[in-house]
Parts: C-alpha cells; structure tokens; sequence
C-alpha cells in the first residue's frame, strides 16, 4: 500500500457526490479512471484526504449528440472513442487521438474528461479540446458554470477548476460539414506521453482554408494555439509549400520546454514535423 | 527416443501462466514488513538520524549502529590494483549514492510502514558529489572513497612491446571514441526476500529473489558471523535476474539480522523506482579505440582504452572488476588481432554500483569493434561483409590476443549465411530507391562470439577471492523409477528444468516427465554457483549428464544381475532395460534395487544415487546478427524493420527455448541500442526512476527476430552445447548502430553514442543536407 492514508466515497448520486465535493473542499478529489491520480498518489506526490469515486454514478456514462453539440459525461472511457463516437471527420479525428492514449487497458479505465481535469501537458484529449473548441461543464453542489477551452488550462496539471466542483461533461460543437481534422504526435514508445503533438481543425471552402485552429501539446505546461500560423493559413489555398510555412511558424513561435527526453531545440523541430503532417491530414481527408 | 535437441513445451509453464507460481511476494504474505530509508543525497555526512517520533506496536526502526557486529560487504580480487572497497551493510557516517539503504522500518503492514518511513528523521550534510567520468578522473577530484586514489578501483593493462610501431605501421588507421549510457537489467521482477526464523530448529529460511542461493548463504552467515548451517536460502521462482540478483545487497543481511534478532518473519519487497535506482546499474562506459589495418583491410593492431563507471561500491562477489576486465579480456572477440594493447579502469562515482547485466561489457566492447570494422570498410572501400571475412578466425582451436582458447566455431560460417539470407544486392537497389524520396534505409552487421560455459580456471584467472565455476549434481532414482536431480544452478526462467531433464532423460532411456529438477534450495541441492554467464545448460547440464551416466551405469549393473547378462549389454531406452529378447522396466529395477537389495547389492550397493561434477575451461558460442532499419531523418526515430540472427551455439537442447534466450537478449540489446538509459543530474539524483523516464521498449517497438542455427560440436564440453544466454545482447547495439549508421550515411555522419535517442540522431543530422 504506497498512497498516504484517505478516506474513500463512493457515492449513488451526482447530487450526492456534489455534496462530498462541496463538504471536503480541497481535501477532495473526483476519482473516475484513475490512471493518472491513482500513480501520482502511489508517489505520494498527490495526497487527497477525500476520494470521491462517481464510478456508480451511471448518469455521467454518456458520450451523445444533442442538437450541434456532443456531450461528453465525465464516466466516458477514452476506449468509448475507439469507434467513431459521432459520424463524420470529428468521430474520425477522436478516433484517431485515442489510439494514442497509453495502451487498451489504461483506455478502458481512464476517461476523457479526467484527462481534463487532471491537465496533464502531454494529454491528447486537452490539446484536442483546445483545437475543437470544446467547452467545460463544471458542477458543484449549488450550480453549474461553463469554462472555455481557452480559459480551462492554467499551467501544469493546473485548470480552472474550483475546490468544491466536479467537471460533469465536456462539450464539442458539432464541426460544419467543410470541416477537417488532424493529429499527428511523436511519442519514444507506443502509447508513451508525447514529446510533442498537434491536433488541427479546418474548413475548406472554396479550395482556401477558413477558421484553421492548431493547438500543440506535450512540449511546454500547457496545450496552446499556434496563432500565429492560424493565421498564416487564413482563406489561403492549402499549398504544399504553405503548409510547410505554417508548421515552421508554429515551431518558430512556440515556446518549447527542455526534459529528460528532449531538448528544446528538439522539440522545436518535432512541432515543425507534427503540425506539417496533422495539416496534411486534414486537407487531404 | 532422444529427447535432446526437440522442442519440448516447458514443464515450468502451466503453473506461471495459471498464475500458480510462487514468487518472493507470494511467500511475503503475512510477514513483517519492512522498508527502507534510502538516500535523496549522493555524497555526504549523516548528522542525524532519528525513528519517527510515535512508533505504534510491533514496529521497529534500525540503523547501522544497531548492526554493530556485523561486517562491511567486502568483495576481494588480488589483482588488478584493485582497492578493496568496503560497503557498510548500514552506513554509520556516510552515504555514498542516492538510493543507499541507511536504515530499515518495520511494520505490522504496508500502509504504515510507509507512513513510519516518511516519519523518520534524516540529515545529511551534502558535499558535491563525483559524478561522470571527468569529474570523477580529475585531478583534484574529490575520493569516493580514501582507499581508491583517483577514483580508480580497478585497472588493469597490457600493452606488447613494440605496440606503436606496430600500430604505426598500419596502412590505415581507424580512432573511433564512443559512450555507451547506463543500463539497467531490469528484471520483471525486483527484489525481495522473506526471512523467517523456526522456533523449532533456531534456523533462519530466507525467500529470497536470488540467482546464486548457495553465495548468498555464504556471504551472509560471513557477514552476520552465523553459523553457515543455521541459515536455508531459496530461491523460488524467480522472474528473471539478468546478473543483477548475482550481488549480495545490503537488504538481505538485514532481513536475517532481523529475523535472528527478533524470531519473527520479516519480508522486504522493492517497488520498481528501488529497482530503478538502488539495485545495480551496468554498460556505463567510455572507450577510445584506435585500429590499425594494412592495405587490405587485415587488422594489425588495436588499441583500446576503457573506463567503466562502476558506481560507488563494489559488488560481492563478483567485485566491480567485471565489466573492466571482461572488456580487457576479449575485446579482440572473434578477430584476428596480431597486436592488442589495451588499459582498463574501473571508475568510482556516487551513483548505483555496477553489478553484472546480460553480456557484461561484451554488448559495448561488440559495439566498438563492430562500428570500428564498419568505418574500415568505407575508409578502404569494402563492404562490411568482406572485411569482416578478411579478419574473423577460421582456423581451430586458435588462440585470442589474450591468450583465451576459440574452441570450433563458425564465424565466417554464420557471416556467410546471414549474407545470403539478407540479400544484400536486393536490399542496396531498395535503399537507393528510398534514398530517392528522402527516406533512409540502413543494414547493418554485428559479428561475434560470446564466451559461454566457463569454469574455475576461468575465473581463478581473474583473481577474484571467491572463484565461481563446477557445478556439482546429486542424481537419484527413487523407488518408483522416477528421478531426482538436485542442481547447483538456480535457474529463474530459462526453463532448465525442462532442459535439463531432457539430458538426463536420454542417458536414461525415461521420459522427461519421469525426472525431476530440484534447484535454488541450500538444504536441498549440492553446494554450486547458481545461473549467470551463459553456465548452467553447459555446466550445469554436463554434471547432470555426468551424473546421469553414473546413475545409467548402476541400473546397468543391476539390470546385468537381475537378466544375467553383462552390463555391456544392456541398454537404457523407453523406459526398460533391455539385453537382447530379455528386459525389465527400469523402475521394476529401482523397486527391487531399494526394497530387494539382498538381489542386488552386491552389484550396486544399497542406492541408486550418484554425484557428478563438472568444470569446463569454456567455449565460445558465436552468431552473426543484423538489422535492417529506417531512419526518419526530420524525427530521429528510428524503427526496427527486421532482425536476423544466425546463431551457433553448438547442440542445441531445446530448439523452442534456444529461440526464446535469443529473442529476449535481442529485445534487450534493441532496448540497448535504442530505448533504455539511465540518468544522473549533475547533483547526483537518479531522473530514470520510473517506467516512463527510463523507457524499456514495449512489444510494439521490437520485431520479429529471425533465428537461424548452426550446430558446430566442439570437443570443449561433453554435450556439445554451447551457452547462448547473452548473445542476443551481446550482438544487437552493433547491428543496430552499424545499421543507422548506413542509413545515415548520405549525411556523412555514423553513430558513437547508445542509445541512439531521436533527440541524438537528430543532432548528428541537424544542419547537414544528405549528398545524392
């Protein structure tokens, strides 16, 4: 037994585990797959008091469309993304991310919106929630708030997230039918965190690119836009060249952080490549 | 029916894969538990240290002073300027790397021996730790320890008269200076003991995960000044060693300390960042080579300096010479090389000590020669292949540099198959091709061969104070007919059991089923060395073939008796013996041998039990290895495209489990080549502590490995076989280098460093454009 001493709920009910939430404050954390809470509190890196486990919670296993948005309830496994969970390029695109999350037993336990919640800077799910636009659904024992994709992550393993709130649902507006996806990531080993990854959302319209959003991840604290090559790519014809362009924009712009696996300069040229191949996926889809 | 040399499934396996086995942990269950307080500091004193503040029943919290009497781990070795580092079981003073035991606790359960471990009170005055070979060879270096002036702990150098004008005179010269990064073994399993005292007999049983149970007997009861015959070692099933459960670790003498102490049962089991970090690290090493060829690509003369890190202690009882003076001895390896001068240290730091890992120094040294052949090759505008041709031994028994004796081997044999299998015309239009759209495909060959099955002359060679080498077996039949064959070997997964009975079933004339392997228990088996360096099927088998012949000679004799004929004309087979029309089932034999003896002692005296022993100089099993590989020039990544192996290792016992040594070696010199290394920031904190920072390829990464097997029967041992436990590892950093090495070559750059990381391989490409 490696975790420090905590207290386990298990609760029947959303309103039941809001009310844990809201009693325990920062003592508490929300345990759904826990592959990545579970490993930081064998470390006694993270130490909760509280674990609130909503496993029985059955009205948050959801993953559905409703009217031009898909919900995503906080009991969804990554594994539930396998398989097209929406028809279409963003079913495609989600299926695609998911192959790279860790490995089948680790996607049959952990969930998408806990990727979220826990913002790990290497997740596959927060870089793609940045690039698709998806909005957070946050509950707590006296009311709901939503929190933009662009306002969510705050830093490593950090979000906006408040003592006392559970992230019941995240949700993904339904792309336009023009709409494309991509994703590309380098990872040392299959399934490992990614040293870097870029997941792309475009429109082709009329043979330019309209609304190109890049979000990178696994190469700093937290998953970003490359605005700047967002731009470069805006109602131009998607050129094999400009495509080149905007990935060495990207690379030029961010701000790549150094580790045991890689030095800046290393990530730097990694962006350049995922972003090229990612933009290649999506115009050609 | 022979047994020998078919693919008989594992009598091992259905219990492991029903999850039946039973492991250190398994036999842990119930125990006290105990953890210990490891070092966060590489270097430093220790001005406090304190047990938790509230220490519930039943616990217990114990420091070097509480071991007062007991003796420093002190490996000896008498030659070799070798300085006899001491590792205090417990350190009193100092602490010497990050991860060093300093003192246990003990608990009723796990959970609150964790929580006591955070509790306990621990000051050190940190000093600035020697890590890396330059800080650690510099001149005004801090000591690692007094005792070790320069931080040197070992060397050793020959260096024949008139080596530079030799060298001098080579037509061409190569220098090839490489680093090759810490490894470590990484079992599936790590490690843990049980130890438990009967108040019955006042004996101590310690469970431990352990490839040599007699040593660790040995070298604890000298340690805890015991009597040798109170203490039982076991080692049960054991998942996997790979050299590193070959040391006596400071843990273990704890446990039987405590067990004595407080006649109780005390279990201790390290998770994997113990493992990671304060079990045994290897292949720390740094070598500069220079080679002299002539016109003809003929290599005259080489020349080797060779620093191997080894840590801050040296391990018992192998010492922290091993890699050194493995590297030393056979560097020239399957080579003719007409003038070898070489200089090995053995390097003290504050970090992990060195213990032996699959190969020991060969999977570097393979490196240097092979990536050396390879860069003479391009200089003098041959293909790899020929110059290898052009310098492999072919004539037998030859001599090495060294003076070692290369038994009957098949080194350009296996080169020469591997060649054709490859197809290298075919493979060089498909590179070109791929070179053409940017994409980059390289080949690449590993030649050498891999001294297996070594006794004690061997070893005494080295001058080490404990010299490992026989193997003894008691063989006996029982009543029933059935066998029992109790080894000195400790096999921990490579399926000797199965082997080993196979041997003995043909001198037999039983089937398998009817014999058994008792191993890894000291009440129960001779006194041997245990299974490491490639030994027990060579060492181990042939004492049990021995034995078995002994033992097939009696129930001859008997069998004479009891069908009235000569002994010589009766033979063993499917379980009768047989002479002419007569026969009797053997184990109708072995009742009347036991229950009648008034028929038959006269001929066979009152058992049928016999003791062989054998002690082999060695043989030198030998493969050609290579690799096909693509080199994604923008990412560094490189993947594994196919792995061939063309491997002899004389008679081969069991093809199935032949196959398996050599995939499992291959994956680990993959993950070698490529994949694992272990890290130390300059302070001296261990940052591959975990499974995601030091990073062991998965399934995924590692292909299909293509074995083929050549049979060469050398008189060197009396089975024919060879050993073949370390080849895979041995060969697969060369094969994989030499073949990125090719694929790189439109940039003008090759590989001097392994792993190979992406990060490394895009800084060898970075800024250079490849030439058509």
């Amino acid at each position: 037994m490696k975790p420090a001493s905590f207290a386990h709920h298990a609760p029947l009910t959303l309103e039941e585990a809001l009310a844990l939430l809201a009693r325990h404050g920062e003592e508490a954390r929300v345990l759904a797959g826990g592959q990545s809470l579970v490993p930081t509190m064998a470390f006694r890196m993270a130490r909760p008091a509280v674990l609130v486990d909503i496993n029985r919670i059955a009205a948050l296993d959801h993953v559905t469309v409703e009217g031009s948005v898909l919900r995503i309830g906080a009991l969804a496994r990554h594994a539930r993304f396998e398989t097209p969970a929406v028809a279409g390029p963003l079913g495609a695109l989600l299926a695609r991310v998911a192959h790279h999350i860790a490995h089948p037993p680790l996607r049959l336990r952990g969930t998408f919106c806990g990727s979220l919640a826990h913002a790990d800077p290497a997740s596959e799910w927060c870089a793609t929630a940045l690039a698709l636009e998806a909005r957070m659904v946050l509950a707590r024992a006296d009311g709901l708030r939503e929190v933009a994709a662009e306002d969510w992550f705050q830093g490593v393993f950090s979000t906006a997230m408040a003592p006392g709130e559970m992230l019941r649902e995240v949700v993904l507006p339904l792309p336009a039918p023009a709409w494309r996806g991509g994703f590309a990531e380098f990872a040392r080993r299959a399934g490992d965190f990614a040293l870097a990854m870029a997941v792309v959302g475009l429109r082709l319209e009329g043979g330019v690119v309209r609304g190109a959003r890049i979000a990178l991840g696994g190469i700093g604290g937290q998953p970003v836009l490359a605005r700047e090559a967002m731009a470069l790519l805006e109602s131009q014809p998607p050129s094999p060249a400009l495509l080149e362009e905007a990935a060495a924009t990207a690379a030029r712009h961010c701000d790549p952080q150094e580790d045991l696996h890689a030095p800046a300069e290393y990530r730097r040229e990694l962006v350049a490549v995922m972003v090229k191949r990612a933009l290649r996926q999506a115009v050609s889809a | 029916m022979n047994w020998v040399g078919r693919r008989l499934p594992r009598s091992e396996d259905p219990p492991l894969l029903r999850g039946e086995g039973r492991y250190v942990p398994d036999i842990a269950i119930g125990a006290r538990v105990v953890r210990f307080l490891r070092s966060p500091v590489a270097s430093g004193r220790i001005t406090a240290l304190r047990p938790p503040a509230e220490m519930p029943p039943g616990c217990l919290f114990v420091t070097g002073a509480d071991l007062a009497e007991v003796q420093p781990i002190k490996p000896g070795l008498r030659r070799f300027n070798y300085r006899a580092v001491e590792q205090p079981v417990l350190p009193i003073e100092r602490v010497h790397f990050v991860g060093q035991a300093i003192a246990a606790i003990v608990a009723p359960g796990a959970a609150l021996a964790e929580d006591l471990l955070e509790a306990c009170e621990l000051d050190i005055a940190a000093e600035d730790p020697v890590i890396g070979f330059d800080a650690a060879l510099a001149p005004d270096a801090a000591l690692v320890h007094p005792i070790a002036p320069g931080n040197v702990a070992v060397e050793g150098e020959l260096r024949p008269e008139a080596f530079a004008e030799t060298l001098a005179s080579a037509a061409h010269m190569v220098e090839f200076a490489f680093r090759s990064g810490r490894q470590s073994a990484m079992p599936l399993e790590g490690r843990g003991g049980v130890a438990e005292y009967d108040r019955a007999t006042g004996r101590i049983r310690l469970s431990a995960s352990a490839q040599m149970p007699h040593q660790l007997r040995t070298g604890i009861a000298q340690l805890l000044g015991m009597p040798e015959a109170d203490l039982q070692v076991i080692a049960p099933d054991v998942g996997g060693g790979f050299g590193q459960k070959m040391a006596l670790f400071p843990e273990y003498p704890v446990l039987v300390w405590l067990a004595r102490k407080h006649r109780g049962r005390f279990a201790w089991v390290e998770d994997r960042n113990e493992n990671l970090i304060a079990s045994a690290h290897s292949r720390d090493q740094r070598h500069v080579l220079r080679a002299g060829f002539d016109a003809e690509g003929r290599l005259l003369a080489l020349e080797a300096d060779i620093l191997a890190d080894v840590g801050a202690f040296s391990v018992f009882p192998t010492t922290c010479a091993v890699e050194p003076l493995m590297a030393l001895a056979e560097y020239p390896g399957p080579y003719k090389v007409p003038a070898y001068a070489v200089r090995t240290r053995g390097v003290l730091t504050h970090t992990c000590p060195m213990a032996p890992y699959r190969g020991v120094s060969r999977p570097v040294i393979t490196f240097g020669i092979e990536r050396v052949m390879d860069r003479a090759a391009a200089a003098l505008g041959l293909a790899p292949d020929e110059i290898r041709r052009r310098n492999l031994h072919d004539v037998f028994p030859a001599r090495s540099a060294t003076g070692m004796v290369l038994d009957e081997a098949s080194y350009i044999q296996a080169l020469d198959e591997a060649v054709h299998i490859l197809d290298i015309p075919a493979f060089r239009a498909r590179q070109a091709a791929a070179r053409a759209q940017g994409r980059y495909l390289g080949l690449g060959l590993s030649v050498f061969n891999e001294r297996t099955g070594y006794g004690t002359p061997a070893f005494a060679a080295r001058s080490m104070d404990v010299v490992p080498g026989y193997e003894v077996v008691d063989i006996a039949m029982l009543p029933s007919g059935e066998v029992e064959a109790r080894i000195g070997s400790s096999p921990h997964g490579q399926g000797l059991r199965t082997t080993l009975s196979q041997i003995i079933a043909d001198r037999l004339g039983l089937d398998p089923g009817h014999i058994r392997i008792i191993h890894g228990d000291t009440d129960r088996t001779p006194y041997g060395w245990g299974s490491f360096a490639s030994r027990s099927l060579v060492i181990g088998g042939g004492a049990c073939q021995v034995a078995a012949d002994k033992l097939a000679d009696k129930l001859r004799r008997g069998a004479a008796r009891l069908l009235q004929c000569e002994p010589s004309d009766v033979t063993l087979r499917d379980g009768n013996a047989v002479a002419g029309a007569a026969s009797m089932p053997i184990a109708e034999l072995a009742r009347l041998a036991h229950q009648r003896s008034e028929l038959l002692s006269d001929a066979i005296g009152f058992n049928l039990a016999e003791t062989g022993q054998y002690d082999p100089g060695g043989t030198f099993s030998n493969a050609c290895h290579a690799a096909i590989v693509e080199v994604e020039a923008e990412t560094g990544h490189v993947r594994v495209e196919r792995y061939l192996v063309v491997e002899d290792a004389g008679r081969i016992i069991n093809p199935m489990i032949a196959d398996g040594q050599v995939q499992g070696g291959v994956a680990q010199g993959i993950a070698n080549a490529l994949f694992e290394e272990v890290i130390y920031a300059p302070d001296g904190t261990p940052l591959t502590g975990t499974l995601a920072d030091y990073t062991p390829p998965t399934c995924a990464e590692i292909p299909e490995i293509e074995i083929h097997h050549l049979e060469t029967i050398s008189d060197a041992t009396i089975t024919g076989a060879k050993g073949l436990g370390e080849g895979g590892s041995i060969g697969a950093p060369a094969a994989i280098a030499n073949a990125i090495s090719d694929a790189l070559s439109p940039f003008g750059v090759d590989v001097a460093e392994f792993p190979a990381t992406p990060p490394r391989i895009r800084a060898l490409v970075r800024g250079r454009a490849p030439r058509a």
